[in-house]
């Protein structure tokens, strides 16, 4: 089905600490990220390299607990002296933080060379580390009756770590990270939390180090949470939903590993790396189609906006269309004669002069036309009516249609809506009478039922507004 | 005589070796509500903080109901200024609320249902429980500053420092709020309020802190709320003080 051979006791074993890695890293990332501290993340995990080194250079194995703890101290030490470089130097959090990190990853670049004349130690490996060996290096679990990659064992240890810290401590990270100040007053030390997620970082980093390298760790810690930050706005979910991310990223970026290349006729590539693109990927999707915040549906809110405005701006002109038939021209024309174009209105009114009142194109109307009778709010007008010029068929099209009762209930609230908008300006702001239709006209769309009855409130319910024109009351008809 | 809720003594705050606020010394007697009030960089938000241990001190003593101020950490609630935090944080206005609870639960334990309830309850009595599962960014200024102060009445603490809680909110939210501490004062509490509006001063505290660098009167409204006292208050700084801590300083970066 995959088109590619898997191995259960190769791939599997892969997959897995991929997935490990990136779970514990997103767990710990979330909150770097709403700290904003992911950069750290990130310097931690470079910063951790001089530790590894020194530790292998002075013990000569690379499985000492000892290589793991000098990793650590020195990862924590990197936040520790930043911070002091940050406060005491007076030196930008950022550079300072890339001065430390920097020099420490240098200096740890620099001792493998030395060590690399007598083990087995490259500067590659440091980047996208050796995670296709995992399935190589294994440990035997008798009791279990398989034997388990070590680097598996290690991660699962990290990730069930960071899992608890992120459970047991869910509340106390929660409000360190929003209001430092209130932690501390409540008794939650704000630092010391600092600090023992910073130190569960460099953990988690060195632990990542070797197997699946620098860059699965550096990718896992950021792109995650910040997708799964796209897609909700509750930290719990964020926290499950990163974790999700980044297990389908890692699992997924192995197959693309392995398939991709093949289309092209090389041969697989780096795992470690394609997870992270996968990861990349993710975050694009996201980015583009996050159902609140993506790119794609905010377009689409925006369009649609649009053309409700558009529509509702037609409806209202075919009441005032109405109405001024009604009662008649001279009415309105008195009432001010620059503003507004109905209040000089022609005798037959066409698409096309419509499309010039509201300043848009005779296609849109039509199509705002056709969405309204769709949605019955007006209805074809009767070609044969006295007084509707049916002579010209050829412009039978152009030809407006009448609103029916719906329509004309909703368009009798909308400009309800703009006149009272216009008294309450005119009364209550001091708006200049040229610049009052414009800004009641935007107001009216997004004016809904309580905000209408606090400007009747406010203005003491006029009838007629600025213009003298009549405010309609579809709950008194 | 009341007894003292809050009690400063020779208290300063350096920055960098800059005084922000020297040689503060005032007593709020337990009941009143108290609004602090001083130009801007007078060190009103650096007071509170370094009430609470927040920032370091460079010297003095501060009392909370006549013990040290980590012996009474759980009698003082805090409310910091709305700036001060990051509202497109992922959580609710519920949310927010119950971290004034999370004192009284503990560490590690969850949040439990009676938690949730109290913390609806205080957003009921602040106007805003039907905003409860909004996230915090879809809140208006004046809902966030209500959801601040929710989070104060839940952690039910005997002095209460507050950070500008009345800056930027609309004039409904003004009332509801000081309506709020109206009734907190009644039920015994002790709030200490930073202010900005001196015209509202006389009608909203009864008690005044002036300070300017250092507390420039403070006790009951009525006595110490003059013109005069105003006039020191911000008549400028105090020049002379500035130049002499600057010297200090330069002579100390050996400038």
């Amino acid at each position: 089905m995959m088109g590619f051979d898997w191995n259960w006791q190769l791939d599997g074993w892969i997959v897995a600490a991929g997935i490990l890695c990136a779970v514990a890293s997103s767990l710990l990332g979330c909150f770097l990220l709403l700290r904003r501290m992911s950069l750290l993340g990130d310097a931690i995990s470079h910063a951790v390299l001089p530790g590894l080194a020194g530790a292998f250079l002075i013990s000569g194995s690379r499985s000492s607990i000892w290589m793991f703890v000098g990793a650590v101290i020195v990862g924590v030490l990197t936040a520790l002296l930043s911070d002091f470089i940050h406060n005491r130097g007076q030196v930008d959090e950022g550079a300072s933080m890339g001065v430390v990190f920097t020099t420490l990853f240098a200096s740890g670049l620099l001792m493998i060379v030395v060590a690399a004349d007598r083990v087995d130690l490259d500067p590659g490996c440091v980047l996208y580390g050796a995670i296709e060996q995992t399935p190589l290096d294994k440990w035997d679990f008798p009791w279990l009756g398989i034997a388990v990659p070590r680097v598996v064992v290690v991660l699962s240890i990290v990730t069930l770590v960071n899992a608890l810290f992120v459970g047991l401590f869910f509340k106390e990270l929660k409000i360190s990270t929003f209001d430092a100040a209130l932690a501390t007053a409540s008794g939650f030390s704000a630092s010391l939390i600092h600090y023992a997620l910073m130190t569960l970082v460099a953990v988690t980093a060195v632990a990542c180090f070797e197997s699946v390298g620098n860059i699965l760790v550096v990718a896992m810690l950021i792109v995650p949470p910040a997708t799964a930050y796209l897609l909700t706005n509750r930290l719990r979910t964020m926290v499950i939903l990163s974790c999700l991310i980044a297990a389908v990223s890692a699992w997924g970026g192995h197959v693309m590993a392995i398939v991709i290349p093949s289309w092209f006729g090389f041969r697989s590539t780096t795992t470690a790396g394609m997870m992270s693109v996968a990861a990349g990927c993710a975050f694009m999707l996201a980015f583009l189609f996050a159902p609140n915040q993506g790119l794609l549906p905010r377009l689409v809110r925006q369009q649609w906006l649009r053309w409700s405005i558009l529509a509702d701006d037609v409806l209202t002109l075919l009441y005032r269309i109405e109405e001024s038939a009604r009662i008649g021209v001279s009415h309105s024309a008195s009432a001010d004669g620059s503003t507004f174009a109905v209040t000089a209105m022609p005798l037959t009114q066409t698409v096309p002069w419509v499309a010039e009142t509201l300043l848009t194109n005779r296609f849109a109307v039509k199509w705002a036309i056709r969405y309204l009778s769709w949605r019955g709010r007006v209805e074809p007008a009767k070609a044969n009516e006295p007084g509707s010029e049916s002579a010209e068929s050829s412009e039978a099209a152009s030809v407006l249609p009448k609103l029916t009762a719906v329509g004309r209930r909703e368009a009798e609230t909308i400009v309800r809506s703009h006149r009272l908008w216009e008294q309450y300006l005119v009364t209550k702001v001091d708006v200049a009478e040229e610049r009052l239709h414009a800004k009641a006209d935007r107001f009216e769309h997004f004016t809904d039922r309580e905000m209408q009855e606090q400007l009747d409130e406010q203005t003491d319910s006029p009838s007629i507004d600025p213009h003298g024109r009549p405010i309609p009351n579809p709950d008194q008809d | 005589m009341d007894p003292i809720a809050l009690s400063v003594d020779d208290l300063t705050v350096a920055y960098h070796r800059k005084p922000v606020i020297w040689d503060v010394e005032f007593e709020i007697p337990q009941g009143k509500l108290v609004g602090v009030v001083g130009p801007n960089g007078a060190g009103k938000s650096t007071l509170l903080k370094a009430i609470m241990d927040l920032i370091p001190k460079a010297s003095g003593r501060v009392e909370v109901f006549g013990k040290p101020y980590h012996q009474s950490l759980h009698r003082v609630g805090y409310v910091p200024q709305r700036e001060s935090v990051d509202w497109d944080f992922p959580v609710d206005a519920l949310d927010v609320v119950t971290m004034g609870l999370y004192r009284r639960v503990g560490w590690c334990l969850p949040i439990r249902k009676k938690h949730r309830d109290a913390a609806r309850e205080a957003l009921a009595r602040v106007g805003i429980a039907d905003l409860a599962h909004r996230q915090i960014s879809q809140l208006s200024g004046g809902q966030q500053q209500r959801t601040f102060l929710a989070r104060a009445l839940v952690q039910d603490a005997d002095l209460y420092l507050m950070d500008e809680p009345l800056a930027a909110v609309d004039a409904a939210t003004e009332a509801a709020i000081v309506e709020l501490l109206k009734q907190m004062q009644a039920d015994g509490k002790t709030a200490v309020v930073i202010h900005h509006d001196l015209q509202s001063v006389p009608e909203y505290f009864d008690h005044v802190v002036l300070l300017n660098m250092r507390v420039v009167a403070s006790g009951r409204t009525e006595d110490v709320f003059t013109n005069e006292n105003l006039q020191k208050t911000y008549g400028g700084r105090l020049t002379l003080l500035d130049e002499a801590t600057e010297a200090m300083r330069r002579r100390e970066r050996g400038i």
